[in-house]
């Protein structure tokens, strides 16, 4: 028998990875002109994996994210593809990694999931951090950058081991992780926490019917003051600027050209 | 005199993992800008081999903790003993390169030391307690300068962007006894991917193919081959695993920086740019010649690469 599981997501809003960031001429930040915005590329997948481990195993999700009213949209976005419920910590202003874990703990520590799945990194910060911080604090294990390629096209891909299995006792989880130099696998006792990976799976759509629905799915709000979280930055950015632009290049007509270009001005061959 | 403490990491073959002699530099450089000694950290089942080894890279001295517990790097054992290890000498600054290893188990030891921490950092600037780390942001789209406020402090380094330590004058060696973990995670396996090709990360030129190689990258390994270089790989080519997922170029695959950057059937997302434009000479094989790829290459080449694949291969054979 299957145990029913409890799992807890995340969905940060972040910039659409199509767009294009430019940075403020006074290094402030960047260019919100023109920009659009999402659900973190990783935490899909982690809502794609938690809805996935509910179907099989029954239980509930619920996804958190940490933002102003806007990050309504992705939560709103989460539960159309199938979450349950959602909690939204209501915070403007710069926050950094160690003020998210903090505050991503103090709800775990509230809603008690089995296990907490987010994404490995985020698209705009780049700091792969809070799940680790997280899982510290909490005396949990994790297992960073959960990966396999499956998709649900194929029989054949549908047949193979999933890359988080929970264990028959519903004490534990086995999660292939993508490593430097191939796939390792660890063995995690519940609750843990797990971050994603690109080929761990790939998100489905949210169906009509679960955009819907998903309008009238509960959202509790709660404040970094009302769980006691200092989230005074720890983590400062001074400044940002464009990364210095490559010069210039140019079009070669043929190989015969490339090749004579290779040998006596890049001297690389 | 403050000390900053630096990771070193050993591959699963118990060998040293390369990127960790950049993150030393890094460190060495931190050291000069903060006063500090430059101490380093093995950690293993046994780990005086590798720390034999590492002594003569400019280090004062290098903490070496042997016990079965730490046969595998999981950050539930290498964090906290990083983070132990770190209060009981007095380190301030705790880095270690941004590989697999380094990105999953360093946060876990800045939680231990409430410490703020930057990922991937590739400069430091100012000197004392004004050190700045400029680091990428938004796929590399965006530099930022950042400081970070807590009294202990953590980094990882992004090995392309620091030359390697060099050896010199031998530091010595202490032993330290890592604590018992708490927290019971399993290492299961490690399935490798083995290759007869140079490493990705290492190599002094890379051939990398996208989506269109159509999957069929016979041309990209015979020109990888016949140059020595490494195979990298798009996200696409990836995702559709027609090559191993370690192959992946990019913000969240590797970052790499050869003398030699072959694009060949690759657009040039910012994401595949991300972990490759820090290359010294970069060439790039596509048929539509608004490919973004162009915009950061030196010598582009708008062409089929089915046709001068073995073109190119055919002439740098003869050149030889
Ligand atoms: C969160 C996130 C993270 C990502 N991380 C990464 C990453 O780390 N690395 C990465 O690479 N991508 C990453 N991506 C994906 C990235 O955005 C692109 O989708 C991907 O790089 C595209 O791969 P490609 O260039 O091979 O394919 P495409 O964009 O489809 O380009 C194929 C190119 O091949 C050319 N072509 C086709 N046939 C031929 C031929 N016969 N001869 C010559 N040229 C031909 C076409 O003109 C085209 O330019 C990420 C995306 C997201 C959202
Ligand atoms: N504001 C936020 N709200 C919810 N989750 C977040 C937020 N910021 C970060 N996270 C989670 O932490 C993961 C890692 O982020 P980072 O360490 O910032 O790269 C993300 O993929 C999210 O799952």
């Amino acid at each position: 028998m299957l145990f029913p599981m409890k799992i807890l997501v995340t969905a940060k809003r972040v910039e659409d990875p199509e767009s294009k960031i430019k940075v403020k001429p006074d290094g402030t930040g960047i260019v919100p002109e023109g920009l659009k915005y999402k659900i973190n590329p990783f935490d899909e997948i982690a809502v794609e994996e938690a809805l996935r481990l509910v179907a099989k195993h029954k239980g509930e999700t619920v996804v958190v994210s940490i933002g102003g009213k806007e990050v309504h949209e992705q939560l709103r976005h989460a539960m159309a593809m199938g979450v349950d419920r959602a909690v939204w910590v209501n915070h403007t202003g710069p926050l950094d990694q160690m003020a998210i874990a903090g505050l991503l703990k103090k709800v775990c520590e509230k809603e008690k999931p089995d296990m907490a799945i987010l994404g490995k990194q985020s698209i705009d910060d780049d700091q792969n951090q809070v799940g680790q911080y997280m899982a510290e604090w909490l005396g949990w294990g994790q297992a960073t950058f959960a990966s396999k390629h499956e998709s649900l096209d194929s029989d054949a891909e549908k047949s193979k081991t999933p890359a988080l299995v929970v264990g028959a006792d519903g004490k534990t989880v086995k999660v292939v992780r993508e490593v430097d130099g191939g796939l390792g696998t660890v063995e995690c006792t519940l609750p843990a926490v797990v971050t994603t990976d690109l080929r761990l799976n790939q998100p489905r759509y949210a169906p009509l019917p679960g955009i819907m629905k998903a309008k009238s799915k509960p959202i509790e709000e709660l404040t970094p003051a009302g769980l006691g979280v200092d989230v005074a930055p720890k983590l400062t950015v001074l400044k940002m600027s464009a990364p210095a632009p490559r010069k210039a290049g140019i079009k070669v007509p043929d190989v015969a050209t490339l090749m004579q270009k290779l040998k006596t001005e890049a001297k690389v061959i | 005199m403050p000390i900053v403490l630096i990771y070193v990491e050993a591959q699963p073959d118990g060998n040293l993992r390369k990127a960790s002699l950049h993150a030393l530099a890094a460190g060495a450089q931190l050291a000069q800008a903060t006063g500090s000694e430059l101490h380093g950290a093995v950690l293993g089942k046994d780990a005086n081999k590798l720390a034999d080894m590492v002594k003569g890279y400019g280090l004062k001295t290098v903490h070496a903790a042997s016990a079965p517990h730490l046969e595998h790097a999981l950050a539930e054992t290498h964090g906290p003993a990083m983070a132990e290890l770190a209060k009981s000498i007095g380190a301030t600054w705790v880095g270690a390169a941004a590989t697999a290893v380094g990105r999953d188990m360093l946060p876990r030891a800045a939680a231990r030391l409430q410490a703020a921490m930057a990922t991937d950092v590739m400069g430091i600037s100012g000197s004392g307690n004004d050190v700045v780390l400029t680091r990428p942001m938004w796929a590399g789209s965006v530099m930022a300068d950042v400081k970070l406020n807590t009294p202990v402090k953590c980094f990882t380094v992004r090995a392309t962007e620091f030359p390697a330590a060099q050896a010199g004058a031998a530091g010595e060696v202490k032993a330290f006894n890592a604590p018992a973990p708490t927290v019971p995670t399993q290492f299961v396996e490690f399935k490798e991917v083995k290759s007869a090709r140079p490493e990705l990360t290492e190599a002094r030129v890379v051939v990398s193919g996208g989506r269109g190689t159509k999957g069929d990258f016979k041309e990209i390994e015979a020109l990888a081959d016949e140059l020595g270089a490494a195979v990298g790989a798009s996200r696409a080519v990836c995702d559709a695993g027609w090559v191993p997922n370690d192959l992946q170029v990019g913000q969240t695959g590797k970052v790499v920086a050869p003398q030699l950057y072959i694009a060949a059937g690759i657009s040039g997302a910012i994401q595949h740019l991300a972990g490759m434009k820090g290359s010294k000479t970069i060439v790039a094989i596509n048929k539509d010649p608004e490919a973004p790829i162009f915009q950061v290459a030196d010598y582009g080449l708008v062409a089929d690469l089915f046709k001068v694949l073995p073109e190119l291969r055919a002439a740098i054979h003869a050149a030889k």
